[in-house]
């Protein structure tokens, strides 16, 4: 019903092969997604993302443009068409069971002051 | 569910302050808007190395010339930071950069002006960096996401850039009467076109409600353009110089600076390719991706060979 307003494009996490209706030429480099770890002990976070000919090139070029203020200790890079992405318009059947479920919380259970500290 | 629907609950949820991602709905105009927005954004970003990478080999000193040099690559880091947005809504930086070269696509005409002396490195810094901050401080919260991310990594590297610039003209402010001279000359050259930065006024901007409306802007031009007269009219004291504006003062009743007309014939003209550096700038740029193209070239095939190379070993 609503297919017609679903649009596939390039640069859009997870679409197969990296795109749909916007061509992607040939001689164009490959689009990366950058993660950075800012120091040791963290996590790596999505950083954003460039184009590079290949994953070492992707390095040097998010070394250049996502630490020159010494932002991070490790890169990741990974070729955008090999992220798969949930969809947002499944959001409510994906999320929905964790709704109800406030018993998952430790507010939802009321305890004795004496208690101190659970 | 119908269009209608689907754009009525997309503009609750701007009204919502919920952030546009990509995969999300949105109404076509919205994405053009941003596309266009964003890639001439960064279009701007990279036509802007043009003028200050024509005094990194000039800077008068080491310490000057690292400096310029180390602003010109944050330019061209912010312009890869807002086409990688771009291209999120669906356009290839490719197609953008076609748009560039061939001049289909604008960027901001204060890069149309020339940088004559190394005063306007300075002026540059304070006043053309001074007044794209104000636009960037803005758009750090647009409703686009991945838009306002670049915005907010662009606006922690761009104060240095303002600084520096500042710090540039004061330096010659103090300096001998004909640093001085130079100091006030290029304040005077680049104020006018800063003020043109803006855009059209309110009254005469195609674009401005809808897209107040969408949260992409959330201040008018008009707005943007009284902030940024305010807070030069109090910084250009600490230089000892002046702002080249004889109807500049003080309205008690409005509590901000009344300023003169701008020239909007001058506007118009470069904005429709007629200013000082149109030409040369395009030329510049056509003339840096075509000598480019070989390594770009080169790249891909070393990285193909290197590919061919690791699949033989597997096999």
């Amino acid at each position: 019903m609503k297919a017609y307003i679903i649009k596939y494009l390039y640069g859009d996490y997870g679409e197969i092969e990296g795109g749909g209706s916007s061509a992607s030429p040939q001689h164009q480099w490959p689009l990366w997604e950058i993660f950075i770890r800012s120091k040791q002990g963290l996590d790596h976070k999505h950083a954003g993302s460039l184009h590079a000919a290949d994953a070492q090139m992707a390095i040097e070029n998010a070394r250049d443009v996502y630490t020159r203020r010494m932002e991070g200790v490790s890169i990741w890079v990974v070729e955008s068409k090999h992220i798969t992405a949930s969809n947002p318009d499944e959001a409510g059947e994906l999320y929905e069971p964790a709704m109800d479920k406030v018993y998952r919380h430790p507010t939802f259970y009321d305890l004795p002051d004496e208690v101190g500290h659970m | 569910m119908e269009v209608q629907d689907f754009e009525k609950l997309f503009q609750d949820r701007i009204d919502a302050e919920i952030k546009i991602e990509p995969k999300d709905w949105m109404p076509d105009a919205y994405r053009k808007t941003n596309i266009r927005q964003i890639s001439q954004h960064a279009h701007s970003e990279v036509v802007g190395m043009l003028p200050e990478g024509n005094w990194i080999s000039r800077a008068p000193s080491l310490k000057r010339k690292a400096i310029l040099l180390a602003k010109v690559q944050d330019e061209a880091g912010h312009g890869l930071y807002l086409y990688s947005a771009a291209e999120t809504l669906g356009m290839s930086r490719d197609e953008m950069v076609e748009q560039l070269l061939t001049g289909k696509a604008k960027y901001s005409s204060i890069f149309n002006y020339p940088t004559l002396t190394w005063a306007d490195m300075g002026a540059v810094g304070w006043l053309v960096d001074g007044a794209a901050i104000l636009n960037q401080v803005m758009l750090c919260r647009t409703s686009y996401g991945p838009y306002a991310r670049a915005m907010v990594r662009i606006c922690k590297e761009e104060s240095f850039h303002q600084r520096q610039g500042f710090e540039v003209l004061l330096v010659l402010s103090q300096g001998t009467p004909e640093q001085k001279a130079m100091c006030q000359d290029a304040i005077n050259r680049w104020w006018w076109p800063s003020l043109m930065m803006f855009g059209p006024k309110d009254s005469e901007s195609t674009n401005s409600d809808q897209s107040m409306k969408w949260k992409i802007k959330r201040k008018t031009n008009d707005e943007l353009r009284q902030q940024f007269v305010d807070m030069c009219v109090e910084q250009v004291k600490v230089l000892g110089m002046t702002l080249p504006d004889k109807d500049l003062k003080w309205n008690e009743q409005r509590r901000h600076y009344d300023f003169g007309e701008i020239n909007w014939d001058e506007f118009w003209a470069v904005v429709k390719g007629n200013g000082p550096c149109n030409k040369q700038r395009l030329d510049a740029r056509n003339k840096a991706h075509t000598e480019g193209a070989w390594v770009r070239e080169a790249a891909m095939a070393h990285a193909e060979k290197k590919k061919n190379k690791q699949l033989q070993k597997v096999a």
